[in-house]
């Protein structure tokens, strides 16, 4: 028990644990939720959100912070709504100029991080502002999407056994986590960014590319913020200013209830996947409840957030007194 | 408000010239944007007296702003330590929701003294988050941003409650005294109070040593989690007192939408003015300053027609070029 405590990854499996105790739950107070379709719902409603936080936890790990990314799928899904509907241009097209725009976006706001050494907060913050004003200045209403490519990908269910069914924006986020994965735990890049996040002056030290890494992790978030945006228009099937107000704290909520510790060098992509689902299955009991009012999930992310925060804390307090 | 500027070092230098104050930079930029307006928007430095109340672009630039000086206050303080709260515009929901729902039955002494109680219980969570359990400040005042909100809606039922009496709760916010807004001399005495605080006790000084050094200020002797505790709470109250202005000016409470992304705007202003997002240097006549650029920049933006949510960009890119002129890249590069 006490090994138990002591090991870093503790929060990480309280994360998984919780996820266990809200399914078992919900399985016993409501007829229906049982069923493996309701699972796979979590999955396809929250797509866009394991993307963003796969590209957040490699964010947080390197020990920085992105509060941009909730603007840039909305710029993404604005920018590929006017090229498609607006401008003509073949769908195939506008999702590799998005995904390439988003990708450079991210690189620019670390390029501005690492030369001129400011916080990557103000920084993100600024490009918040800046992308979700820009998606105002392309429309500031809604333009509806109906690209033959985007309504089919909307509309395709891929079964799986007994009639539940997928839809390509979740395979598409599992293949991200899956791609993460393997870049934080199998490539020199992925181990960097550990280092980078544990010490920066030691690995500048060591003689590990900072800038470089710290420019690609930036770059790597804002791509998986603008796949988040892709696939969002897939589910959303328009492009709108106001889309996903607020999903930064979402996605670096579910980082850190992932077992991710915020000042970076530790922590699991894969908890990226744990933390969604723990987000996404608070919204399902709450819907399925019925009783329960919709800021009702706000107070119970937040009242989540606190406690793995304090433990986290608590935690690394012990282990320096130890 | 000038003299009022805080003990600064470079101030004490009687050498220094007029262009390398510390409000010389924000002082010009306001300058300039007045300049853009009057040149822009017809009418733009017109005052009348309609009714014993004084009228005009600039007055209403004055009392508009008001909300965004309470909260850019605070913020200084929060900054100069180092720390960050982006739970304001969260606290502004909640205290004017409190007062919303109570003035109705309980009249306004108590809702005014409800509303910033709450503020003042966040402020004490804040403070105990980012002192005494040590969370880095950004996310000890994010958990108050997500939950506040729901909380502020879980007061309100989810609804925009209206106030229709007594008519005295639409003092504070849309009130005139001596011809001019409530809001102004509200703003006028808080910052008062703040600057001989700062000014006249040791203070400012102990948080200028926070914020440049946290462990030698502990070494030395300072209270640092004590100090840190206090301007979180400060900041929270100064949110709470906005809160108050915006539902009196509105007359109702919004618990979605009050406050909507004014951390942000409190966070621009104090940058604007020269305070340092690193700590250890402030100015909180400089952050007024800062606030009153933000709203000249709007209402001109409105007054010139152009989408209002061009100001977003305009906002951005104001930021980036404040911080990057601020950096240490052109000290070393000069060196």
């Amino acid at each position: 028990m006490k090994r138990l405590l002591s090991a870093p990854s503790f929060t990480a499996w309280v994360s998984v644990a919780l996820m266990g105790v809200l399914f078992a739950a919900g399985a016993t107070g409501y007829t229906g939720f049982a069923s493996t379709q309701v699972v796979l719902n979590l999955l396809i409603d929250n797509a866009f959100l394991l993307v963003i936080a796969v590209g957040m936890s490699f964010v947080i790990l390197s020990g920085g912070i992105d509060l941009s990314v909730g603007s840039v799928l909305a710029l993404t899904t604005m920018v590929a709504a006017w090229l498609l509907q607006v401008a003509q241009w073949p769908a195939e097209l506008v999702i590799v100029i998005v995904l390439l725009g988003g990708a450079a976006f991210g690189a620019l706001q670390g390029l501005i991080i690492h030369v001129f050494k400011l916080q990557a907060f103000i920084v993100t913050l600024a490009g918040m502002f800046l992308a979700r004003g820009l998606c105002f200045l392309i429309s500031v209403d809604s333009i509806t999407i109906d690209a033959p490519l985007f309504v089919t990908l909307s509309q395709t269910q891929i079964p799986l056994f007994s009639g539940a069914f997928l839809s390509p924006g979740a395979l598409m986020a599992l293949a991200v986590l899956g791609a993460g994965l393997w870049i934080a735990h199998c490539t020199a890049f992925g181990r960097t960014v550990y280092a980078l996040g544990g010490n920066e002056a030691s690995a500048l030290m060591m003689g590990l590319p900072v800038g470089r890494t710290k420019i690609a992790v930036y770059g790597l978030s804002g791509f998986c913020a603008s796949l988040a945006g892709l696939l969002f228009s897939f589910y959303m099937l328009s492009g709108y200013g106001q889309h996903a107000q607020g999903v930064e704290l979402d996605a670096i909520a579910a980082v850190v209830i992932g077992g991710t510790v915020l000042t970076g060098g530790y922590g699991y992509v894969a908890g990226a996947l744990s933390g969604v689902l723990v987000l996404g299955l608070i919204q399902t009991l709450i819907a399925f409840d019925g009783t329960l009012s919709s800021w009702w999930t706000k107070i119970v992310i937040g009242a989540l957030l606190f406690v793995f925060c304090a433990v986290q804390r608590l935690l690394s307090l012990k282990k320096a007194g130890a | 408000m000038k003299d009022a500027a805080l003990p600064m070092p470079t101030q004490r230098v009687p050498a220094t010239p007029l262009w390398r104050h510390p409000l010389a930079r924000p002082l010009a930029a306001l300058a300039l944007l007045l300049a853009v307006a009057a040149v822009f928007v017809p009418g733009f430095f017109h005052l009348e007296i309609k009714d014993s109340h004084l009228y005009g672009s600039l007055v209403d630039i004055l009392n508009r702003a008001a909300p965004l000086m309470l909260a850019a206050l605070g913020m200084t303080l929060v900054i100069a330590t180092r720390g960050i709260d982006v739970s304001v515009g969260a606290v502004v929901a909640i205290a004017g929701t409190v007062a919303c729902v109570l003035v109705g039955s309980h009249g306004l002494a108590i809702a005014f003294a409800a509303a910033l109680g709450a503020a003042l219980l966040c402020g004490l969570w804040n403070g105990l988050l980012v002192s005494v359990l040590g969370l880095q400040p950004i996310i000890a005042t994010l958990i108050l941003m997500v939950a506040g909100r729901g909380l502020a809606q879980l007061l309100t039922d989810g609804q925009i409650i209206t106030v229709y009496e007594p008519a005295s709760f639409f003092w504070l916010g849309a009130g005139h005294l001596l011809g001019l807004p409530v809001s102004i001399f509200v703003v006028a005495l808080v910052a008062g109070l703040t600057a001989l605080l700062m000014s006249r006790t040791a203070l400012g000084l102990f948080i200028q040593t926070v914020g440049i050094n946290p462990v030698a200020a502990r070494l030395a002797g300072v209270r640092t989690a004590a100090i840190v505790f206090f301007v979180y709470v400060y900041c929270s109250l100064g949110a709470g007192l906005a809160g108050l202005m915006i539902s009196s000016n509105i007359k109702s409470a919004d618990a979605n939408n009050a406050g909507l992304l004014l951390e942000l705007d409190a966070i621009l202003a104090v940058t604007l003015g020269g305070g340092q997002l690193s700590g250890g240097k402030f100015s909180l006549a400089g952050s007024l300053i800062g606030a009153l650029i933000i709203q000249t920049l709007t209402s001109t933006i409105y007054a010139m027609g152009v989408p209002p949510q061009v100001t977003m960009v305009v906002k951005a890119v104001v930021v980036f070029a404040v911080c990057i002129s601020q950096s240490s890249f052109w000290s070393r590069k000069s060196a």
